[in-house]
């Protein structure tokens, strides 16, 4: 904690910016439905697709329900969803990155030569392909969603591990007579974690977006269910009377995703 | 890429790696249907039992499968689908009743003529603000571009399309907020009513592409090469597009291919917005109708468009740069 502070208290002003930004998110996330003003699915305005109000702050909906009450519920899924998606594109891309790297040989190029495979199907199609033979429960496009980023990281992870593979002091722990696995986790992963924490943040920001364009096509959370991109895509009507329907949920899910990408940047190191 | 020209270098001729090269694309590309054609089998219940319905007898469906080869093995399926898709005939669509060759050709061409025209505004724009944000390094207007850039990379596409609808067709009334594409309508009529979704794929490839070209000239202005030509009394402009503009072309091309690739499968969403009758939104169908066949050769089409884009930026990256060639 401690450290944590001294860190804050020496970031510059634009990282704490974006800290604070991503934080407001998470706590947005976690504590939503709490905070929310009306009953998430009740209708509670007469009148539909109405303005800012002191009633209602964001107006209401296509259906006369209340927009700031479905976005604080339906950031929680955009959050949970992309946030465990990333997580675990991360956990099996840089797995399967160590396996490959350490094992070499045969292994490392049939793994390298399908991930390739899997890089070249752009990432929505792949989506696309996956959620038609698929279906699209909550469970089912958090796993979709982390599959299409798995290539991505093993890519980047694997490259990283490479380097350090070739490092002095992973061959003097391979002198020592330590075990791949041993190896793999005390001496290459541990020197792969920043890289690898901006790249979570970076898969985060993609599957949001792919989440909420899938959710706005259509494809994606299912009723009664709603993400962001959802709130988008059923208060679509309310486009040509610039409803702040349409446009709060839309630009939640920019503000997030931006405020993720600026975080990534300001915390890169200096010089790079 | 540092590799230099010293003598223990050979420098190999340019044909055998280009061959290569494309070689390798292929494979590629095989393994990728391979893929895709396994996902497709993934689908639960089988495109006979959808086409009869409910009400069908087992003997009706079991007709019906030998008829559509369904209860041929899987590889002899694929092998028949493989060599159906080489010779563009990618099948029957389950739903239209029609060819999917015949479906696709009437919307590739609007796909391709979006793609060109967004082309035509993003790669300009983003060579312009890469290089000035590159010349002018940790000046403001740099940190202006790279502020934008930075949040464009993460601007959902929607939230781009509805603001220009609100902007240009609500407020201003500018431009019309759906895409008619016909073949009567002239040109400024067509360029009129794509407006939209062209400055919206724009706003959604030019950042990265700004992104890379600034990261990659900036790289090359550090040279020693650069200082001398400055000195000897070039020009800015001269020794940027004369000197080091060829020398960072290999990964500003790469960027460039990326993010082209883009306009063709990833338009999914703003062709949905302006209902644009384009290639991404007929596979959005083929995914709520389940039309595999479909399906599979749009997505076919989308990675083949991939892999060629990167090919032909491998080969220019081949051609500009000889380090590459050395062994």
């Amino acid at each position: 904690m401690k450290q944590f502070a001294s860190l804050w208290a020496k970031a510059p002003a634009a990282n704490r910016i974006a800290a604070a930004f991503v934080g407001f998110w998470l706590l947005l996330a976690l504590a939503g439905p709490w905070l929310a003003p009306h009953p998430v699915g009740a209708f509670v305005d007469e009148d539909v697709f109405s303005g800012l109000s002191a009633r209602f702050w964001l107006g209401s909906d296509y259906l006369g329900r209340d927009v700031l009450s479905r976005l604080l519920y339906g950031t929680r899924y955009t959050v949970v969803l992309g946030l465990g998606a990333a997580l675990l594109a991360s956990l099996c891309g840089t797995s399967i990155a160590l396996a490959a790297s350490l094992c070499g040989g045969r292994v490392d190029e049939v793994i390298s030569r399908l991930m390739d495979t899997l890089i070249s199907i752009p990432s929505k199609i792949l989506a696309l392909v996956l959620v038609a033979a698929c279906g699209s429960s909550l469970p089912l496009l958090l796993l979709i969603c982390a599959l299409t980023y798995v290539p991505g990281n093993f890519r980047i992870a694997r490259a990283l591990a490479m380097n350090l593979a070739a490092l002095d002091f992973v061959a003097a722990a391979r002198a020592r007579g330590e075990g791949k696995w041993a190896i793999a986790w005390h001496e290459v992963l541990p020197n792969m974690v920043h890289p690898l924490l901006a790249d979570l943040g970076l898969r985060f920001v993609f599957v949001v977006l792919l989440l909420s364009g899938l959710s706005f096509l259509g494809l994606g959370v299912q009723p009664p269910y709603a993400d962001l991109g959802s709130l988008v895509r059923e208060n679509i009507s309310g486009l040509t009377e610039g409803a702040p329907a349409i446009l709060a949920p839309a630009l939640a899910i920019a503000l997030l995703t931006v405020g993720t990408n600026l975080l990534i940047d300001a915390m890169k190191p200096e010089g790079q | 890429m540092v590799g230099g020209m010293s003598g223990s270098h050979r420098q190999q001729s340019l044909w055998p790696l280009l061959l290569r090269r494309i070689g390798s694309a292929l494979v590629t590309l095989i393994m990728v249907s391979v893929v895709i054609f396994a996902l497709a089998g993934l689908l639960p219940g089988d495109a006979a039992q959808e086409a009869l319905g409910q009400s069908a007898t087992p003997e009706q469906v079991a007709a019906l499968r030998h008829e559509m080869g369904l209860d041929q093995p899987a590889p002899v399926r694929y092998a028949q689908w493989l060599a159906g898709m080489a010779r563009a005939d990618a099948g029957q669509s389950l739903v239209a009743g029609m060819p999917v060759a015949e479906i696709i050709a009437e919307r590739l061409p609007n796909t391709l003529m979006l793609a060109g025209m967004t082309a035509a505004l993003a790669v300009p724009l983003a060579l312009a603000m890469g290089i000035t944000a590159a010349i002018r390094r940790g000046s403001w207007i740099d940190r202006a571009i790279n502020l934008a850039s930075l949040s464009m990379v993460a601007l959902p596409e929607f939230l781009v399309a509805t603001l220009g609808v609100l902007l240009f067709c609500v407020k201003l009334m500018w431009l019309p907020s759906l895409a008619m594409v016909s073949a009567e309508a002239t040109w400024s009529e067509t360029l009129r009513s794509c407006a939209l979704p062209i400055l919206s794929l724009t706003v959604v490839v030019v950042a990265q592409m700004a992104r890379m070209t600034r990261a990659a000239i900036a790289d090359q202005l550090d040279r020693p090469y650069v200082e001398m030509a400055r000195l000897k009394g070039a020009s800015l402009s001269r020794v940027v597009l004369g000197h080091v503009l060829p020398n960072c072309l290999g990964p500003i091309v790469n960027a460039m291919a990326l993010s082209l690739s883009y306009l063709m499968g990833g338009a999914i969403i703003v062709e949905t917005i302006f209902n644009f009758p384009g290639l991404a939104s007929l596979m959005v169908n083929a995914v709520t109708s389940r039309d595999m066949p479909l399906l599979q050769a749009c997505a076919m089409i989308f990675c083949s468009a991939y892999l060629l884009l990167m090919l032909a930026a491998d080969m220019v990256a081949l051609i500009a740069n000889p380090r590459l060639r050395a062994q």
